[in-house]
């Protein structure tokens, strides 16, 4: 089943041309990687899949993005209804200010939910989906900022899973981290397969080998190459994508 | 004498600049301990339960200057009235919602102009059109509406200025989960801005307490013996108290120890409110952060 579609998408940054014609389905429950050089488009491309590009001045999209067969672009859609079902979670840890509990329970409550019992059962489905239960369960009140970088990343991912998204984005989730916590939350990525269309944007080879299913090499805005990981990674078909992931430029 | 190598000069130089900026940096310091304890070894002398409580008498020269303290006090509340709703939410707006446009651009320029503006200017406005327009008369009301239009740039800036030092990441990730503009300012911006915000605030309570100009003709009376009853009432304040008894009277030399009391109060009072700011700063940010 077809999770997201990108159908003759472009998109600018005022005059500049960031996204090429994009091409593109991802499959449910699948793991995609988006990589590319820096500057290629991959990230603004992610950034369409929850409106995030909305905030951006000058920014304009043409063509359509579907998810689950829905225009999300659409008149009549509402943008926080479509990011609940589309979490997110950035590059650099941001947890707010608040109790690791709050961390998780903001998303629902931002959203309406105030069944006390409900927000604590979330928060614990959450944190135990995130793999940071065992860790925190007996400091929940604590700030958030006590915890290191990694538990503060996996913290996010639990914040964002805490609204039951059936999409989780990812930009560069490990790129701001150890090399431990990088391996803990990629674990953590392939076990949230099961349940998540997970798109994940990296700079890292390796990683994207590791954790992806299907993997999409972007350059210069375009969509050069998309297919499954092995097959990008033994045998692509373009030249271009051949000299990316063998590091001859990028 | 050996000719200094490079190196020897480099380090040579370096501790003379040091020295320097030490020196420059301990004579600031010096300078305001020489004025408060100046203040302080005047006016010691006459400040006491009594001087604190009562009203002037014998012409300024003898009594205390409680009514000048309530003055300033209702002047203080008054104008934070007006100042801090006005102030905050322009902060808001500018900082959140108005984007990089013109308009924005517009108002930032007249925020600064408005606070270039002479305080006496401030004072004629006021008098101009709260007192004289809209009918205030000489009272709490119009010297609040002076007063806090002439620290309303100071909110605005500080608002904008906090609310602009908080990273982007987390306005981003709090809209990533679905929250509204809204509710990402309320529930996460502005407690993280909130230290910030509050000192600024505070500040400019210190500021307010401090003006003479913008009261001399909105609100201030030489001498009051009673309390006023109403925010349309005239009242006496501490700093112009300080300007009359330093200046006219029946005599001048004979109220010069109640002048240095006057003074002490109120340099206490301004003192008070900026350790409050870093006080409350302290406890915001322990707050936000845990």
């Amino acid at each position: 089943m077809v999770a997201i579609a990108s159908k003759n998408v472009n998109f600018y940054y005022n005059d500049f041309h960031a996204l090429k014609n994009i091409n593109m389905e991802i499959e449910k429950n699948t793991v995609t990687a988006l990589i590319g050089p820096s500057g290629c488009g991959k990230s603004t491309f992610l950034r369409l899949f929850n409106r995030m590009n909305d905030l951006i001045d000058g920014a304009k999209l043409t063509g359509e993005i579907l998810i689950d067969g829905v225009d999300i672009y659409a008149k009549g859609i509402e943008v926080d209804e479509l990011r609940k079902n589309v979490g997110m979670v950035f590059q650099k840890p941001n947890p707010f200010p608040k109790s690791i509990f709050e961390n998780v329970a903001y998303g629902l409550r931002v959203n309406g939910v105030r069944d006390k019992k409900y927000i604590e059962q979330r928060v614990e489905e959450s944190l135990k989906g995130a793999a940071l239960w065992n860790e925190v369960k007996d400091k929940l009140k604590k700030s958030a900022f006590e915890l290191s970088g990694g538990q503060q990343q996996r913290l996010c991912i639990a914040r964002a899973l805490a609204i039951s998204p059936s999409i989780l984005l990812m930009d560069e989730p490990a790129s701001a981290l150890d090399p431990i916590s990088t391996l803990k939350v990629e674990d953590l990525i392939y076990e949230l397969k099961e349940n998540y269309t997970i798109v994940i944007v990296t700079h890292n080879m390796q990683q994207a080998g590791r954790v992806s299913d299907k993997t999409a090499f972007f350059y210069m805005g375009e969509l050069i190459e998309y297919d499954d990981t092995k097959k990008i990674f033994l045998n692509p078909a373009k030249e271009a994508t051949q000299n990316y992931i063998t590091g001859r430029f990028g | 004498m050996k000719k200094m190598t490079g190196m020897q000069r480099k380090r040579i130089t370096q501790k003379v600049a040091f020295s320097l900026f030490r020196l420059l940096s301990f004579a600031v310091v010096g300078i305001l301990f020489w004025i408060l304890g100046f203040i302080i070894v005047k006016g010691i002398g006459v400040v006491d339960w009594e001087f604190l409580t009562s009203a002037p008498e014998d012409g300024m020269t003898g009594g205390g200057i409680f009514p000048a303290i309530v003055g300033t006090l209702a002047l203080i509340v008054g104008s934070m009235i007006v100042a801090f709703p006005i102030g905050v939410f322009s902060g808001i707006y500018i900082s959140e919602y108005a984007g990089n446009n013109w308009i924005v651009k517009f108002i930032r320029i007249m925020t600064n102009n408005l606070s270039g503006v002479p305080s006496i200017v401030f004072g004629l406005f006021g008098m101009a059109l709260f007192v004289n327009a809209l009918e205030f008369g000489d009272s709490i009301i119009a010297g609040s509406f002076t007063l806090g239009l002439l620290v309303l740039p100071v909110v605005i800036r500080t608002t904008e200025e906090a609310l602009r030092a908080i990273d982007d990441s987390y306005r981003v990730g709090s809209l990533a989960l679905g929250a509204s503009k809204l509710q990402t300012i309320r529930k996460v911006i502005l407690p993280m801005a909130m230290p910030n915000i509050t000192t600024g605030l505070i500040l400019s309570i210190g500021r307010v307490s401090g003006e003479t100009a913008p009261i001399l003709f909105t609100a201030v009376a030489y001498f009051l013996p009673k309390l006023p009853a109403s925010i349309f009432d005239q009242v006496m304040a501490l700093p112009y108290h300080l300007y009359v008894i330093s200046t006219s009277g029946t005599d001048i030399t004979a109220a010069r120890p109640i002048a240095y009391g006057t003074a002490l109060v109120l340099i206490m009072m301004v003192l008070f409110f900026n350790i409050m700011a870093s006080v409350l700063r302290k406890y915001f940010s322990k707050k936000t952060l845990s």
